[in-house]
């Protein structure tokens, strides 16, 4: 090891406090690579991550068109304002609205199709698992588009097919009427996104061995039993984990319903995204610093969100430490 | 669910294995196999007529943009065009622009992809095997924001955008995007290159490598699999990305990306159904080809979530 320190430093031969110099020296310059090896992601992540969270705050209290250079402080006046908009409640709805109609339908969707591909006499696996999860490597905005088309009502193939069996008289207005437009957006979600959470509970199942089961075998257990006195049981901690990280991409639509719908008809899918994006910048005038407090109050929103999660993901640790 | 029913056949232990093995029995038992395979085989044709429903609009894009504009039309649920209209994919590559906007596309994907690699491997490696000050300032807040939805930051992002000269340019768009959440990427890194035995690098060390050459020839090829589910995240994640590179060419229309343009195809054209299919099937296509030749890589990197 003496000989190794003074290797990397090409210090002058004979000096005689070789080791012990070459070792600070090493020491120093490794701290010194340590910093430069953070600096990228300071600098990168610093700059638009880390500031704009920051900044939404600062900007939250001024009044400013994005345009002009004048800034005017206006204080609490964008909270009072988007407290006080009818607006903003019901993007808080929707959102709300959306998220819990669409998590329970994706987990359990999702899982039912796991239990089904994870028998090991199932066939064609890895082909069914394929074809579920392809939707979700595809561009959203670019499937948004192409479902626009898919669901229109006069030349549509969902409204072709639903006229050709009968089930209605005439071509239904998926996304141009305010009552079906946000469940159809739900239903297109779900297609999108339920390849991923089925891969994480695929990836859950995984984790039960089967010696588990046919133990069970042995004693005489029946295939319901075994789902529900073995797997279920055994998923617990998993549940909490895959209804979290569900939850997590379930509050990103923006890319889905602004390609969709734009937030309409009639606001009715105007989720929180929406409604930031339309008050910064889709507008003749824009208002950066009411988005961005509208912005403020939703990431309040989403940290608590973040927390029940941190509570969540203990809980689950525990469940599993006392397995 | 059926995995249960497999064993549940008084076989033993061994399952499944002994079937081949097992004496030939009368017709009782392969009575009793047929009721086995029953619920296999209604499985497997509820799951196909799913999996119809599942892939059926990229097959009907696939269709719309092979026939001619008024075919889409008139020819129904028919998904066989009548001649295959090639000239829709012109319209779109030429006219539309998607040529460019795949370009932009391509280079704004493999330039963030290149500076996200190196910048959470580098960070994952000092974070993973080295006590500075610091260190736990750092890892505090990068989990603290493992999770921050687009529209949250947006403002401010283009704000700074604007005054670092960075809007309306590509070197800008991958700068922010490559400055967003990566957090799950330095995470992995973290936890790979922390596993890696110390002596390892006690043994470039007395080779005569030094910090730069320990980590580039040593431990960065090491970690080889996480390299690839972080570039493939990565690359899913940019190809895809969309609010960013929306506002960011909001005065260029030729700096847009293939999701950008898209929505700005059938703002002008919302006619066009076969030139809107012929440009989302150049938009989709190296992303689900990637897909296909990649799939393991994908299906772990998202595994990995819940794993670790």
């Amino acid at each position: 090891m003496a000989e190794a320190t003074t290797t990397p430093t090409s210090s002058p031969p004979g000096a005689v406090a070789r080791p012990v110099l070459g070792r600070t020296q090493r020491r120093r310059r490794t701290e010194f690579w340590v910093y430069v090896f953070l600096l990228p992601t300071i600098v990168l992540y610093g700059l638009f991550t880390v500031y704009p969270i920051i900044g939404s705050y600062w900007y939250s209290f001024l009044d400013w068109n994005g345009f002009d250079a004048v800034k005017t402080w206006v204080g609490l006046a964008n909270y009072r304002e988007a407290l006080a908009d009818p607006l903003f409640w019901n993007a808080f709805k929707v959102t709300v609205l959306f998220t819990v109609v669409a998590v329970p339908v994706k987990v359990l969707g999702a899982f039912a199709l796991a239990l089904v591909l994870n028998s090991p006499r199932m066939p064609w696996k890895g082909f069914f698992r394929t074809a579920f999860f392809l939707p979700v490597v595809t561009t959203t905005a670019i499937v948004g588009v192409v479902m626009q088309f898919v669901f229109d009502p006069a030349s549509g193939p969902i409204n072709l097919i639903l006229l050709k069996l009968g089930v209605i008289e005439e071509g239904i207005n998926f996304l141009g009427d305010s009552d079906t437009a946000l469940w159809t957006v739900v239903a297109v979600f779900t297609w999108k996104w339920l390849g991923q959470t089925l891969i994480y509970w695929l990836a859950a199942l995984q984790t039960i061995p089967r010696e588990t089961y046919e133990a069970a075998a042995i004693d005489g257990a029946g295939s319901g039993r075994m789902t529900r006195y073995i797997t279920l049981p055994l998923l617990k901690p998993f549940v909490i984990i895959i209804t979290l990280l569900t939850l997590e991409s379930t509050l990103q639509v923006f890319d889905l319903m602004l390609t969709m719908t734009g937030g309409g008809p009639f606001f009715s899918t105007q989720v929180m995204e929406i409604f930031i994006y339309t008050q910064a910048f889709a507008s003749a005038a824009p208002r950066l610093g009411y988005a961005s407090a509208v912005a403020v109050v939703f990431g309040l929103f989403i940290c608590l969100v973040g927390l029940l999660q941190l509570v969540g993901i203990r809980a689950a640790q525990k469940a599993r430490a006392s397995r | 669910m059926s995995q249960a029913t497999d064993v549940s056949t008084p076989s033993g232990p061994t399952g499944g294995l002994s079937r081949s093995t097992r004496p030939v029995l009368p017709s009782s038992r392969r009575r009793g196999r047929w009721r086995q395979r029953i619920p296999v085989i209604i499985a497997v044709i509820v799951l196909l007529f799913l999996l119809v429903g599942w892939i059926y609009p990229f097959v009907w894009m696939v269709s719309a943009a092979l026939k001619n504009p008024i075919e889409v039309f008139s020819s129904g649920l028919n998904l066989i065009p009548d001649e295959p209209q090639w000239d829709n994919f012109r319209r779109a590559w030429v006219d539309a622009k998607f040529g460019t906007y795949l370009l932009n596309t391509v280079l704004v994907t493999g330039f963030t992809v290149i500076i996200v690699v190196v910048r959470t491997a580098m960070t994952g490696y000092v974070l993973a095997r080295y006590r500075f000050y610091g260190r736990r300032v750092i890892l505090g807040i990068l989990v603290a924001t493992l999770f921050v939805p687009a529209g949250y930051t947006i403002i401010p992002v283009v704000d700074l955008a604007t005054r670092l000269n960075l809007l309306n340019s590509i070197a800008g768009m991958v700068i922010a995007l490559s400055g967003g959440a990566h957090v799950a990427s330095i995470l992995l890194y973290l936890g790979y290159f922390s596993r890696i035995p110390k002596e390892l690098e006690e043994a470039a060390i007395m080779d005569g490598a030094g910090f730069l050459r320990t980590f580039f020839t040593v431990m960065l090829p090491l970690a080889g699999p996480v390299t690839a589910t972080v570039t493939l995240l990565t690359f899913l994640s940019t190809w895809n990305a969309f609010f960013l590179p929306l506002v960011f060419t909001f005065s260029r229309p030729d700096l847009r990306t293939l999701s950008v343009g898209m929505l700005a195809f059938v703002g002008e054209n919302s006619t066009d159904w076969s030139g809107m299919a012929a440009a989302a099937t150049i938009s989709l296509l190296p992303v689900v080809l990637l897909f296909v030749l990649l799939q393991r890589y994908f299906v772990e990197g998202i595994a990995g979530a819940v794993k670790s």
